[in-house]
């Protein structure tokens, strides 16, 4: 009925009342209803995600009308958990139900575009030359190259043509690589879990080029150093399901509710399940509210308290009682029963490295790398053995790689014993002691303590009788309890160790960290191993994060709770689960075409490259343990790195100071082996390595490609000296250089500004990396592409789907990658041929070279060791580059896979077959190789990526448990869980979620019944871990971590950085009270870093920009309000935000969420004048040596696996109310 | 007895982690355009806190819901229909946009402008009303995000009334929780009642309450009527718009958006019967703090033979009573009676109920009480004052909000028990008065969650 009618019916339209004619019932027209019936109308829905750095990996339906993606909702059609658990739908979060906004907003990038100033130059130089000479000319020209250098970030973009845009960038390559080399291209491109083929078409195109890929998850400091040192894994962790299964959970330095949000309702549901929470962080944290208890210690003093707790599981459940449990776990799984060879010291004796097979005279033990078989102590034969699964092991055909219990020798039970207390005999053996040295949370004592602990001794093959006790023993006495129970400290006295002790470091009240010790020990006893930690970056992301987590996984480990469901460690910082992980990297690499690809630690190269060192104030030498000696160690950060790189530990980028095609050319014209002629250069003296001078112009990285990242913006530590010296663009900095100088690094006087040629960034939003960049490329949204997404979280993989095209000029990355391919081959011509490439690369974990050098290593520059590549030298290979053929190669899948087959985490298998298949179903469209399968589509790189993976094809997955089995000699086949024949294609993830299928490439598996949980294969079916002893590893025994006095797990406090000295406080006074405050970053609720930062949704449910999270203690200190202006600032950099006060926060730390973006509502600085700039302005990377160690079985390099991460939570800011905010503002006010 | 069905809807506050996906998804679909940029029919507040727009709460400040007039009857508290009218041109009980925020946005083109800049570019926002450079964002819908702003100001929460508040200003003693709002789709909506244009309803068959775009001339009376602050003025349309309670899906057997989307599965719907004729008797009881159990005493057992057969009568489908008998949203509020309606004293007889959430032990509490009940914490050592849970779910009242939080205590200790020790242990559930199998049933509502059991 119309309203009309209705008016008409005025008098009749009541038909009845109730409720004593309170309500009356009327008959009108409800015809208007069908408006908001049509607005919820869609014409289709399409299953997509978000490729987005944040573990959720969230299956959603993407709602089009009239050909424009309108909005989003989760899917909740995920397969099912059994039913005494819950289950995964909806998964999703606030941020990503708000992505659809970028599709359409202002904030979009249409077109390609080009800084005006560059575009200017290339086009009038372009006019006379062909496009590489073109390049060359504006590039030797400084004051053209400075030209448009010094306008990055003032904005004075252009569009161009998808043409020209390829064109340029193509010529910059090609000129590069040959004035060069092919090393000086570098790309960042960060988490390919989040959309793995966006990711491999960058990597892939870089790598047929020979350029860098750069590492992330290190440099991201979201890698935990404490996983490589503890299980030889990167990171493997439980999905967030088998929280559900714990009983008790301690959430530390994690802010789940907040930051997983998808996963968190595992968590909530799991307190009904009779689970327990105790959440720890400093702050009154989101989760806290779901906790029985929350503790709150001081930032950056966590280590003390889980020290402390593992001080009480000790004494109370190793000690005075032993569980049956705790014992036989400890026995079969970590490193406690093995012999540490105790050294002389001044006073007594310390513990020095694992005793090994090669130690002993016994012949049966002179096998091969009997350096890397540890010894334990048979307590059934009371002497030395040699327990199977150690490294040593791991690349032998034996079938000894396992943990089961016998003898490695005489094949006969093994009875390793924990402790040698029946020994009788004792020594005194001293232990560092750090806690009164740093910049907060302290607590003096003396700096070497002497305990009293049960030692056997021993006599060498060299005649030399020793000491040794076993970890275990050492451990106790390191946690301030010893072998004479008289000696015990009370837990109310100060004595490292005990929970009084740990209470004046950090303000937990003893009784508490009581009562959680015990409440863990209890649990993990009552329910065997479930007692789980979930901790993250609130614990991973100061420097030293590893003492932290090693603290924290000790009590796990003592308790029997890794590898068991409901217990173990949960680690969530960073995506970096990329399941199909053998079937991608050969096409992200170009392993189909050959390598080794070059890869290099991103934390190493943004250090040197950024000059980060020149302002470095902390030296290696005051880190040291009171009982190591100074003497040989580098003098600064930056030589210690470079020893690292020398050694063959860390990789380099660029590596030879020298083009290394020419190195390759001269060889090659000489006839020699061109690996063999690099090597005797580099030995000779007339060949070096870049990192020994990164100042000078032929050791600077020239071109760059940040794709799916925000480097800038985001990630990037030391945002003000990117500015500076990376790039040349308007900066911040108000440091000046350190007065240190390294020794084995040239140093310049006067420090580049402007490094970079060229900057190329590729995005759908102009973020802060887009304005600072050259060149800035329109990608296609996670609504407009296909591509594979995994995580962490859950064992589903999901797929990126074009709901629609790519709306204005973007194109997808795999075609934006391929379009760059064509323009190098095609212009390439006259410059770039056939090459000979060396390339240098790391003694890499997961082969054999992870067992080069046993005994710590030699530098064999400043030792005059042994020469020998791969040894004690990087590793040198020739890889022939074909410049004229990089199209061609890109779209096509490689022969290499058919001749050596696949290789993942050290197991290998043929994998033929796979690639028979593809080339009848995706037929190569290239016209040099028609015979092959084609990548050209991204669909075609899913599917080549499905087909060759373990965990998506079934029958790949058995060749690959088949693999483990022969390293193991156990059949591990049944792991397979029956699904040899099963396929997982896109079509069918298309359709809905799909597990992946169990591969041995990951630590545990999963079924329908039961959730993931990592470690589980370990301790369920012997396979060891790929660490040194093949056990869990308490001990770290490489010199550099014993000079460090980190052989165990100990406090450090938070270090001091030097950034805030009191002259630059009162140097800029501006009337205003300024006091310091600790500076930390943790992860905001309005973005996954800093996307959806500028959404203008979360930016409304947030304070519409950048704000500084203060306590109101300090704000009533400083006379700031709720939404005051304020300036951040210390040496590194300027930073302006509004505060938010609130009483959530403590005392003596500034918040700042990570990571708002410069883009907007950012004014000027009122100390520089200058625009302020972001979280990161004030921050800089310190690095720490110990992550450097290399070639050492589980402490050995691999891509984001080992290596110095970017810690930056040690950071302390001047912080101070605004008198004047500038906004620079010249233009009529009115915007909208 | 006219029995009437509707759309009931639970929120579990013990579970809900503050996401705002339900705000957001809800955004998106119903009021991401012109003129409604600062209208959330679904938000979600930090308690303690003033909430959106400021101060919503307070009655006495607004004016909104229902009171007893002379002779105990009931009429909306802005005032009866003459006074409404009287007001209509100039209403003094109208929240302005200051008490909202001014919805801003950013001229983000201009980071890819051609014009080169003597700095590094950064835009600025401007208001969406005015179009004019804002100098500074002073409000948002969620401002006072995680304890955001001081105390002092936060502490001005309507729930405060009656506690001794300072102590929890105090960085040891900070509690947070969160309250998603939408419309209550109210048994006895203020809304309706002040519309001068006769414009808003409360659908028969649902229960849904909805502004008729057509009809409304944009008066605002609803907007002061509805003491939640659930209705807002669509400025580039001139009428009032709410929440729809997603009728559009609801119709065609599907959960409301931010139901479905509700990440921290927290929210339940259900068919609930009632007795319409009881409304005015339920909403004009006495003393306030009596409106949750008269609330209580409307809803019907959709068990009981006589119930089914007057709903047959009066019109109600097998369909609806099937689908009431099986109700979450049923169990949770009449059965186990772990939910509570938001503010039953604004006597509007609200629709959308909550679950109080548990919290860690207070900071003075002995370690110890980490360890009674078998583990879990006891109901006496909670952070959260419940006479702040009971000031905003039962007009005061304590009793009903201890009584579901032992609930939730008892069901983990019995939980626990039961996953540690194999034992069934029901001595733990004997102060819920509930049975072992309700217990077990509230486990799978609860903790397991699944999405045909929530909706």
């Amino acid at each position: 009925m119309s309203q009309l009618i209705d008016r008409l019916l005025f008098f009749k339209k009541y038909h009845g009342k109730f409720a004593n004619g309170h309500g009356v019932n009327t008959d009108e027209s409800r015809a208007w209803e069908d408006v908001y019936r049509s607005r919820w109308e869609s014409e289709k829905i399409v299953r997509s995600t978000h490729g987005v750095n944040c573990t959720g990996s969230c299956s959603w339906k993407i709602y089009v009308k009239s050909g424009l993606v309108t909005w989003e909702t989760q899917q909740t059609d995920y397969p099912r958990t059994r039913p005494d658990m819950p289950n995964h739908e909806p998964r999703g979060c606030p941020r990503g139900a708000s992505y659809s906004w970028y599709l359409y907003s202002s904030n979009r990038i249409r077109y390609p575009l080009v800084r005006k100033r560059l575009v200017e130059l290339w086009r009038e130089k372009r006019k006379a030359l062909d496009a590489v000479t073109a390049w060359g000319a504006i590039q030797n020209d400084p004051v053209s190259r400075k030209s448009y250098q010094a306008q990055r970030g003032l904005g004075g973009f252009v569009r161009v043509s998808w043409e020209e845009a390829n064109e340029l960038i193509a010529a910059a390559n090609i000129h590069t690589i040959k004035k060069w080399g092919p090393d000086r291209l570098v790309g960042f491109s960060p988490i390919p879990a989040m959309s793995m083929l966006s990711y491999a078409a960058g990597t892939r195109y870089l790598s047929l080029l020979g350029g860098t890929c750069l590492s992330f998850y290190d440099w991201y400091c979201d890698l935990p150093p404490a996983s490589p040192q503890t299980f030889g894994d990167q990171t493997d962790v439980p999905e967030s399901l088998d929280w559900y299964n714990s009983g008790y959970l301690l959430v530390w330095g994690s802010n789940v509710s907040m930051t997983r949000t998808p996963d968190a309702h595992f968590y909530t549901e799991a307190r009904y399940r009779g689970a327990k929470s105790v959440v720890i962080a400093p702050d009154y944290v989101e989760v806290a509210k779901f906790a029985d208890l929350w503790l709150h210690p001081r930032q950056g003093t966590d280590s003390a308290l889980a020290l402390a707790m593992a001080h009480v599981i000790l004494r109370e459940f190793y000690l005075e009682r032993q569980v049956p449990y705790f014992q036989d776990y400890a026995t079969r799984y970590t490193d406690l029963p093995f012999l540490v060879i105790l050294e002389s010291a001044a006073n007594g004796q310390k513990p020095g490295r694992l005793l090994r097979a090669a130690d002993l005279a016994d012949e049966r033990y002179q096998t091969t790398e009997a350096d890397w078989k540890p010894l334990v102590w048979d307590h059934a034969q009371s002497c030395p053995a040699m327990p199977r699964g150690s490294a040593g092991f791991r690349w032998e055909k034996e079938g000894k790689w396992n943990l089961e219990p016998f003898d490695a020798v005489t094949g006969a039970p093994l009875t390793p014993a924990l402790s040698l207390a029946e020994s009788g005999e004792k020594a005194t053996v001293l232990f560092p002691y750090f806690g009164g040295d740093g910049r907060f949370g302290l607590n003096e004592a003396e700096p070497v303590h002497a305990r009293n602990v049960p030692v056997r001794s021993i006599t060498l093959k060299t005649g030399e009788k020793l000491q040794c006790a076993t970890v275990f023993d050492l451990m106790v006495a390191h946690y301030g309890l010893s072998a004479d129970r008289a000696e015990w400290p009370d837990y109310e006295s100060n004595v490292p160790g005990t929970p009084a002790w740990q209470e004046a470091i950090t303000g937990v009240p003893r009784d508490r960290c009581l009562a959680v010790a015990r409440g863990f020990a209890r649990n993990a006893e009552a329910t065997q191993g479930r007692s789980m930690v979930i901790l993250g970056a609130g614990l991973n992301h100061w420097y030293n994060m590893d003492m932290t987590y090693r603290a924290i996984l000790n009590m796990l480990m003592l308790c029997g709770c890794i590898g068991q469901n409901g217990g173990g460690w949960a680690h969530y910082v960073g995506q970096e689960k990329l399941r199909p992980s053998a079937g991608w990297g050969p096409v992200a690499f170009a392993g189909d075409w050959g390598g080794p690809p070059r890869r290099m630690n991103g934390t190493s190269f943004f250090y040197a490259h950024t000059d980060q060192w020149r302002y470095e104030q902390v030296t290696p030498q005051a880190q040291l343990s009171p009982l190591a000696s100074a003497v040989k160690w580098p003098r600064t950060v930056l030589d210690c790195n470079i020893a690292a790189e020398r050694m063959g530990w860390l990789p380099s980028a660029p590596q030879l100071a020298v083009n290394p095609l020419s190195l390759g050319k001269t060889a090659r014209e000489s006839g020699q082996d061109p690996a063999s002629y690099v090597k005797e250069a580099l030995l000779s003296g007339s060949a070096t390595l870049a990192c020994e001078d990164p100042d000078a112009p032929e050791n600077w990285p020239r071109n760059m490609f940040v794709w799916r990242s925000n480097l800038l913006g985001a990630s990037g530590k030391g945002h003000e000296y990117f500015m500076k010296h990376l790039l040349g663009a308007p900066s911040n900095v108000m440091n000046e250089d350190s007065e240190q100088r390294p020794e084995f690094a040239k140093w310049h006087e006067q420090a580049p500004e402007g490094k970079l040629d060229l900057l190329t960034t590729i995005d759908f939003r102009m973020s802060t990396t887009a304005m600072f960049s050259d060149v800035v490329l329109p990608t296609a949204t996670w609504y407009e592409k296909s591509d594979l997404n995994t995580s962490d979280m859950h064992t589903f993989i999901h797929p990126l789907q074009a709901a629609v095209d790519p709306a204005w000029e973007a194109r997808t990355d795999w075609s934006i990658f391929r379009g760059l391919a064509e323009a190098f081959q095609r212009l390439a011509q006259g410059h770039l041929a056939e090459e000979t490439d060396v390339v240098l690369s790391p003694l890499q974990k997961d082969t054999p070279a992870e067992l080069a050098q046993p005994y710590g290593g030699l530098d064999w520059q400043a030792d005059q060791g042994g020469h020998v590549p791969g040894k004690t030298m990087p590793q040198i290979a020739v890889v022939t580059r074909r410049y004229d053929e990089v199209y061609d190669r890109y779209i096509t899948l490689g022969p290499v896979l058919e001749n050596k087959g696949n290789a993942d985490h050290g197991l290998q298998w043929d994998t033929t077959e796979e690639v028979q298949e593809l080339k009848q179903t995706h037929p190569s469209v290239s016209r040099k190789y028609p015979e092959r399968s084609s990548l050209f589509k991204d669909t075609d790189a899913v599917e080549t990526v499905l087909i060759l993976a373990p965990e998506t094809n079934g029958a790949v997955s058995a060749r690959s448990w088949k693999s483990l089995s022969e390293k193991t000699g156990r059949d591990l086949s049944h792991r397979l869980g029956g699904r040899e024949g099963d396929r997982v294609t896109f079509a069918d993830i298309v359709i809905q979620p799909r597990q992946v299928i169990n591969s041995p490439v990951w630590s545990g598996v999963s079924s329908t019944q039961e959730a993931y949980t990592a470690n589980w294969l370990n301790v369920h079916e012997y396979v060891p871990w790929r660490t040194l002893t093949g056990r869990l590893q308490f001990y770290q025994d490489h010199p550099w971590l014993r000079d460090f006095g980190e052989t165990f797990a100990t406090y450090k406090p938070p270090i001091e950085t030097y950034s805030t000295p009191e002259a630059l406080g009162s140097a800029h006074d501006n009337g205003n009270p300024v006091i310091s405050l600790n500076f930390l970053t943790p992860h905001q609720k309005w973005g996954i870093h800093s996307t959806y930062a500028e959404n203008l949704i979360m930016l409304t449910l947030g304070r519409g920009g950048p704000v500084v999270w203060i306590s109101e203690k300090d704000a009533e200190r400083l006379e700031i309000v709720d939404n005051d202006w304020v300036e951040a600032f210390n040496r590194n950099g300027t930073l302006v935000a509004r505060a938010v006060v609130s009483q959530r926060i403590p005392s003596g730390a500034a918040f700042m969420y990570h990571a708002a973006e410069r883009t907007a509502n950012v004014p000027g600085s009122e100390i520089t004048g200058k625009r302020a700039g972001i979280h990161n302005s004030v921050t800089r990377v310190v690095m720490k040596p110990t992550h450097m160690v290399g070639g050492y079985a589980h402490l050995s390099w691999s891509f984001n696996y080992y290596g110095p991460v970017g810690s930056n939570r040690d950071e302390f800011i001047f912080l101070r109310k605004m008198n004047e905010v500038n906004w620079f503002d010249t233009d009529d006010k009115r915007l909208g | 007895m006219k029995i009437r069905a509707q759309i009931g809807k639970v929120l579990n506050l013990d579970k809900c982690i503050g996401c705002h996906t339900c705000s957001v998804t809800c955004k998106q679909v119903w009021t991401n355009r012109d003129g409604v940029e600062y209208a959330w029919f679904n938000n979600v507040e930090s308690k303690p806190g003033v909430g959106f727009p400021q101060q919503w709460e307070n009655q006495e400040l607004w004016h909104g819901g229902w009171q007893l007039g002379k002779g105990e009857s009931l009429r909306p508290k802005i005032g009866g229909k003459w006074r409404i009218l009287s007001k209509i041109f100039a209403n003094p009980n109208l929240p302005q946009l200051d008490d909202y925020y001014e919805p801003f946005d950013f001229d983000y083109a201009a980071l890819q402008n051609e014009k080169s800049e003597q700095v590094v570019t950064s835009v600025r926002p401007y208001s969406r009303i005015t179009g004019q450079v804002m100098d500074k964002i002073e409000k948002g819908p969620n401002w006072e995000e995680s304890l955001g702003t001081e105390f002092k100001q936060r502490s001005r929460d309507y729930n405060f009334r009656n506690i001794e508040k300072e102590i929890y200003g105090q960085f040891e003693n900070s509690f947070l929780m969160f309250l998603p709002r939408l419309c209550e789709h109210c048994l006895n909506p203020t809304c309706v009642a002040s519309c001068p244009s006769g414009s808003i309803y409360k659908r028969e068959e649902d229960g849904i309450v909805l502004v008729d775009q057509e009809k409304c001339r944009g008066w605002r009376m609803c907007v002061s009527g509805c003491p939640y602050k659930k209705i807002y003025y669509n400025w580039h349309t001139g009428k009032s718009e709410k929440c729809v309670f997603c009728y559009p899906r609801i119709e065609s057997g599907q959960p409301t958006v931010c139901s479905e989307t509700c990440v921290g599965r927290i929210r339940y719907l259900g068919v609930m019967l009632y007795d319409a004729d009881k409304i005015e008797t339920a909403a004009a009881t006495k003393n306030p703090e009596d409106a949750y159990q008269e609330q209580l005493d409307l809803f019907l057992n959709p068990h009981d033979p006589a119930v089914i057969e007057q709903a047959r009568r009066d019109g109600i489908s097998e369909a609806w009573i099937e689908a009431a008998q099986r109700s979450p949203v049923y169990r949770m509020i009449k059965e186990w009676k772990i939910a509570f309606p938001l503010h039953p004293e604004y006597r509007t007889l609200p629709m959308v109920w909550y679950i109080p959430p548990l919290s860690p032990i207070q900071e003075a509490a002995s370690a110890g009480s980490l360890e009674t009940l078998n583990g879990i914490p006891d109901i006496n050592s909670l952070r959260i004052p419940v006479q702040y849970l009971a000031n905003m779910l039962t007009a005061g009242d304590e009793v009903p909000v201890k009584a579901a939080l032992n609930c939730l205590l008892a069901l983990r200790a019995y939980m626990r028990r039961f996953q540690i020790e194999n034992v069934r242990d029901t001595t733990l559930l004997q102060t819920t008065g509930l049975s072992e199998q309700q217990i077990q049933d509230m486990y799978r509502l609860l903790a397991i969650a699944n999405y045909e059991d929530r909706f």
